[in-house]
């Protein structure tokens, strides 16, 4: 009886070397073991036999039961793997060399310098504070200690609107409502002032490459009880490392601004030689960069602070300008000109 | 305005002194010093007196002459000259072979075929003026082969400082007064003026002047006669060219000089022009021409010096024409006087005429300092021209007299100010080196400032600190940080979320910030078809078509898309700027800060793109303010607008914009097939609205179920509302899964998602919810789609 389950092993092994998908399998496994299957059919010879033999042989064709499920079995995951391997070798390799397409915004270059001052102040403590664009003559000029027909007010051609207001032309024009806004904590709580303001400014005046009637500046206050000199120069280099990122070598020279006494124009190491003389410092090793001052008295007084008590110091930093040294915009005009060719390749810069 | 450094070396002897690094010094503690520095006459040499001795005619050259000059070497030297003024006994500069004048080094070199061993200069040639008609002629005595450089002051060094940084300083405006800084700076003594005693002709009659007007502060006025001389020395004359000015004549070099060197503008007038000086204005307007010979018309404001009745000039600006020093002129009469400096700065400004006088008075002069320079201009006169008599006694008014200015302090003040240790010797020196008077009583100063300084500058005790620390140089300053107290710092909600919603819209979206003008930029509106609706004004801009402030930041944008249509076939962009809402009642301009957004596509529908926009804004009420948005339907007000899709957006309850779409008109000038949607927000507003929390639920563990509804319906709102009005827990998400429109018009397919929290939940129990809001919409007129 050997012969015959040897033979159905036989057929069975060649018949799965033909089989080349679950289909066929299927039907392989039906007709060899389905319940009336050819291994179930060798059992139907099997009333004949003796009972050892009847033994032996229902063992034998148990035994091909398990092979052949066991091939079958086999033969199904080789046709799986197959097919796996099929769709690996079906895919082709992508062309990751080919540019990517960077859909992506962007941010004005001016938000990205005054984010980026904005951080270095927050670090030190200030508040950032906004303020608006339409101002009054007594926030640009009367509180600042710069009454009508000082000479400081021809240094700034103002744009004046039919209501008196007036378009801010220096974010000094915030300081008087930053003191009375900060003032009670300063002098109830011994909280000092300590505030940024950046903002747009105005000035009447023809447009070219340097000149724009529309740019950013960023003033910032500190006021205490003694404030000083020497703190000033601490800060603003302090400072101004931070901003450029290397240590900023800063000097100080007379200059003169009402809302300050005294007031200075501060100079920092050239960025380009670091102080040895080039052509974009005309070789004086200096770029004048912003003015500050110890805050005048009379405009601590309109704020409402005694300067008997508190001193304090401000600077301006010309933002549109720190913008353009940091990226290299050689024409002003291009920050307002809406232009998605310029304005679209900055991005986030932090 | 460009200083000598000889002129400044006659008041404070600087001998052993680097120059350079006192000019640096000065820049750094005074006012601010250009970066170029001229080292006049450093590169001239060999250079002498020499004695023309014979002229002859060149034999090839009508225009050349053969000479023959004494230069003190013991022998005639030939030269080839081609100079107009060469004659026989005149004496000249003459560059020996060997000579270096810049660049050139003189060598015998033919000329015309005869060989000329050396050149006869001309003062261009030599660097000390702008005359260059014929050869210098040298009048003083001096040997033939006497170095020019001995003889004249041609070595100096002229630097140059920037007059916005002597705005404050109305001493500054002359070399004397820079002669004090750098005395201070080096640590010298500051020498005095060298006067006439005027006392001395107190005896003679005094000049017929009346000051009539309050803007002349002071007027004082002197007579002279007799002067023969009309050329000034040639060292003053290389003073006054050095320091930019030209030489004219002997009395014009001596006013200008005097003001050069003192700060102090002074006028001379032909006496028998000005027999009744009145200095007064006129209650109507005429015109007056200057020494210039222009017409220029005066008006009430302007103050004027008058012969009696008659304008002579223009006080502090400028002489007239009619009272000029003439040929025929005997007697002369000398102003010297101060003015108002506000009512200068504003005649200048009507005028349009600045001149060297008037750039002075704007500052403020010293009111003290017309008699000192009366009495200076005399002892120069004299000096040059002995002959010259005075002959009328010094008259003077003085009208307005500034207050002495008395500060007192003590060193607290200035250590605190300060924040360093400056020593009260070292405080004492250096106020006193500056002219300041200063009593010391343990630490406490007393200080009166000098007249100089007191018409405005120095006035209150920070002013002293300035003078202190200045002097004591910045770069000496130890630097400290604050010891402030700590607190913590608010961040402002309006920037706070200003920042969110730039991030998200450039991060997530991809948007372009941009910064447009806050103005309404007429020529480009026009070009689109948008209306410059009217608003506030502008008083004085300079260019007509930008007056008109901006109410709305989205006409801008728009100008600023139809400049990047070519940029890529979709973009959006959005700008956080300002507008003006007109004014409120108390007539301040109601200024609102806005976020405007315009998206464009070239690919899109325009539904596709405006609920794209509906998506983006939702997403920023949703990460900023965890707040929902809803819709409602506005009238188009704007030429901008289109009439349809116009909603005014609320974030929870409150209206915070606008989103539309553009007007087709205004659309297809920007591009004629491309989708243009746009929002707009306001920033206060939106920031203002409180954040609703996170309110957060654990997920079911039990089984979710599902369930499509589908409504016959043209928005979705209804069916939105219906489902909020359920109120009901078990509904956890509701999503539009569907929309499509058949001859029984639009249906919209909703799916909602149930659960309960503790338990599996049963059909009937979803159903039951289902049923109730299909009743809801049944009484709206909403039925389910059969």
């Amino acid at each position: 009886m050997a012969e015959q389950t040897m033979k159905l092993k036989q057929e069975l092994t060649e018949k799965l070397k033909s089989v080349s998908d679950a289909i066929q399998l299927d039907q392989v496994r039906v007709e060899y073991l389905g319940k009336n299957g050819l291994i179930t059919g060798l059992l139907k010879g099997m009333k004949d036999l003796s009972i050892e033999e009847k033994k032996t042989f229902g063992q034998e064709v148990n035994e091909l039961k398990n092979e052949a499920a066991e091939m079958i079995a086999n033969k199904g995951e080789e046709l799986k793997n197959a097919e796996i391997l099929k769709e690996i070798n079906s895919m082709p390799e992508f062309d990751v060399s080919s540019p990517a397409k960077l859909d992506r915004g962007s941010y004005h270059p001016i938000t990205l310098v005054q984010r980026q001052c904005e951080k270095i102040f927050k670090s030190m403590g200030f508040t950032v504070e906004d303020y608006s664009e339409v101002v009054s003559d007594y926030e640009c000029f009367e509180s600042l200690n710069i009454p009508k027909h000082h000479p400081a007010r021809d240094m700034q051609d103002t744009y004046y609107l039919e209501n008196g207001q007036l378009l801010k032309s220096q974010t000094s024009a915030a300081q008087n409502a930053i003191y009375k806004k900060y003032k009670d904590a300063l002098i109830n709580d011994g909280v000092p002032i300590k505030a940024i303001f950046p903002g747009r400014c105005f000035r009447n005046e023809a447009t070219d490459a340097c000149h724009e009637n529309t740019f950013f500046q960023m003033e910032g206050v500190m006021v205490d009880k003694n404030i000083s000199i020497s703190n000033l120069i601490f800060f603003m280099k302090t400072m101004l490392s931070e901003v450029f990122q290397k240590d900023i070598k800063v000097r100080l020279r007379p200059g003169f601004f009402p809302f300050v006494e005294p007031g200075f124009e501060l100079d920092i190491s050239c960025l380009i030689c670091g102080g040895d003389g080039c052509p974009s410092c005309k070789h004086s090793g200096w770029l004048e960069l912003c003015p500050c001052g110890m805050i005048h008295p009379e405009v601590l007084k309109a704020g409402g602070i005694d300067p008997e008590e508190y001193t304090g110091f401000a600077f301006g930093l010309g933002l549109t300008r720190l913008a353009m040294m940091k990226y290299g915009v050689k024409d002003i005009r291009d920050l307002n000109s809406g232009s998605l060719r310029s304005l679209s390749q900055f991005t986030d810069d932090e | 305005m460009f200083l000598s450094m000889n002129w400044i070396s006659d008041f404070v002897d600087l001998t052993g002194l680097d120059k350079m690094e006192l000019i640096s010094r000065f820049s750094l503690s005074t006012a601010e010093v250009e970066n170029e520095v001229f080292h006049k006459g450093s590169d001239i040499s060999g250079i002498v007196v020499a004695e023309i001795k014979e002229v002859a005619d060149h034999p090839d050259s009508k225009k050349l002459h053969l000479l023959k000059v004494d230069a003190g070497d013991g022998k005639l030297t030939d030269v080839v000259c081609g100079a107009p003024n060469v004659k026989v006994g005149m004496k000249t500069a003459f560059a020996k072979v060997g000579a270096k004048i810049g660049e050139i080094e003189i060598t015998p070199r033919p000329v015309a075929g005869v060989t000329s061993y050396g050149m006869c200069c001309s003062e261009k040639e030599i660097g000390i003026s702008d005359d260059h008609e014929g050869i210098m002629e040298i009048l003083d005595d001096a040997p033939c082969g006497t170095a020019l450089k001995e003889l004249y002051a041609i070595e100096d060094i002229i630097f140059e400082v920037d007059n916005k940084s002597l705005t404050n300083r109305p001493d500054l405006w002359g070399h004397y007064g820079i002669a004090r800084e750098f005395a201070a700076l080096a640590g010298r003594e500051l020498k005095p003026l060298d006067c006439v005693d005027l006392a001395k002709y107190d005896g003679l009659p005094k000049v017929d002047m009346k000051i009539e007007d309050k803007l002349c502060q002071r007027y004082s006025c002197m007579q002279v006669e007799n002067i023969t001389k009309t050329v000034s020395p040639v060292n003053m004359r290389i003073r006054l060219y050095y320091c930019g000015m030209r030489g004219i004549n002997l009395l014009a070099d001596l006013t200008n000089y005097l003001m050069l060197e003192m700060g102090q503008p002074m006028h001379a007038f032909d006496s028998r022009k000005v027999e009744k000086l009145r200095i007064k204005r006129f209650d109507k307007p005429f015109t007056f021409q200057t020494l210039d010979g222009v017409e220029r018309n005066i008006n009430e404001n302007t103050l004027m010096i008058c012969n009696d009745n008659t304008p002579v000039a223009i006080a502090g600006i400028m002489g007239g024409l009619d009272s000029e020093i003439v040929e025929d002129t005997t007697t002369l009469t000398l102003e010297s006087a101060t003015f108002d400096a506000v009512s200068i700065r504003k005649s200048t400004v009507r005028l349009a005429h600045r001149t060297d006088a008037s750039m002075r008075y704007e500052k403020c002069l010293d009111p003290e300092m017309t008699v000192p320079a009366i009495a200076r201009f005399i002892k120069l006169l004299t000096d040059i021209d002995s002959g010259v008599k005075v002959v009328s006694a010094l008259t003077d008014e003085y009208a307005f007299k500034y207050d002495t200015v008395k500060l007192d302090f003590d060193k607290k003040f200035v250590d605190r100010y300060t924040g360093i240790q400056i020593s009260n010797e070292c405080i004492v020196d250096t106020l006193k080196s500056l002219g300041f008077e200063v009593k010391l009583s343990g630490d406490d100063f007393s200080v009166t400032v000098p007249s100089w300084r007191a018409t405005k500058d120095v006035t209150i005790k920070a002013d002293i600190i300035e003078e202190i620390t200045r002097i004591y140089g910045y770069d000496n300053f130890e630097i400290n940080t604050a010891d402030a107290p700590l607190y913590p710092v608010r961040a402002d909600l309006e920037k706070t979320v200003e920042d969110k919603v730039k991030d998200i819209l450039v991060k997530r979206y991809s948007l372009h910030e941009l910064h447009s003008y806050v103005w309404a930029y007429y020529d480009e509106y026009k070009a689109l078809g948008i209306e410059v609706e009217d608003n506030i004004k502008l008083v004085n801009a300079t260019n007509p078509n930008i007056e008109t402030i901006r109410k709305s930041i989205i006409p801008t944008q728009l100008c600023q898309v139809k400049y990047n249509t070519a940029f890529a076939p979709d973009f959006g962009v959005f700008e956080v700027g300002r507008v003006v809402n007109g004014v409120n009642a108390d007539n301040l301009c109601d200024e609102r800060k806005m976020l405007a957004v315009t998206l464009f596509s070239k690919t899109k529908s325009v539904e596709a793109l405006y609920l794209e926009l509906r998506d983006m804004l939702a997403v920023v009420a949703d990460d900023i303010k965890h707040e929902e948005l809803s819709f409602e339907r506005i009238e188009a007000t704007h030429s901008y607008q289109h009439l349809k899709n116009l909603n005014k957006i609320y974030c929870g309850e409150v209206a915070i914009g606008e989103m539309g779409v553009v007007h087709p008109v205004v659309s297809k000038k920007i591009d004629k097939k491309a989708a243009i949607v746009y929002a707009e927000i306001d920033m206060a507003t939106f920031a203002e609205i409180k954040n609703a929390s996170i309110s957060y639920s654990g997920p079911s563990r039990y089984p979710e179920m599902e369930i499509d509804l589908s409504f016959v319906c043209d928005m979705y709102a209804p069916i939105g509302n219906a489902i909020k009005a359920e109120n009901c827990d078990l509904i956890k998400n509701v999503s539009v899964v569907d929309t499509y429109t058949d001859e029984n018009g639009k249906s919209i397919t909703v799916r909602l998602v149930f659960s309960h929290p503790e338990r599996t939940l049963t059909k009937e129990e979803a159903m039951a919810v289902v049923e109730s809001i299909v009743a809801r919409l049944e009484t709206v007129g909403v039925s389910m789609k059969k």
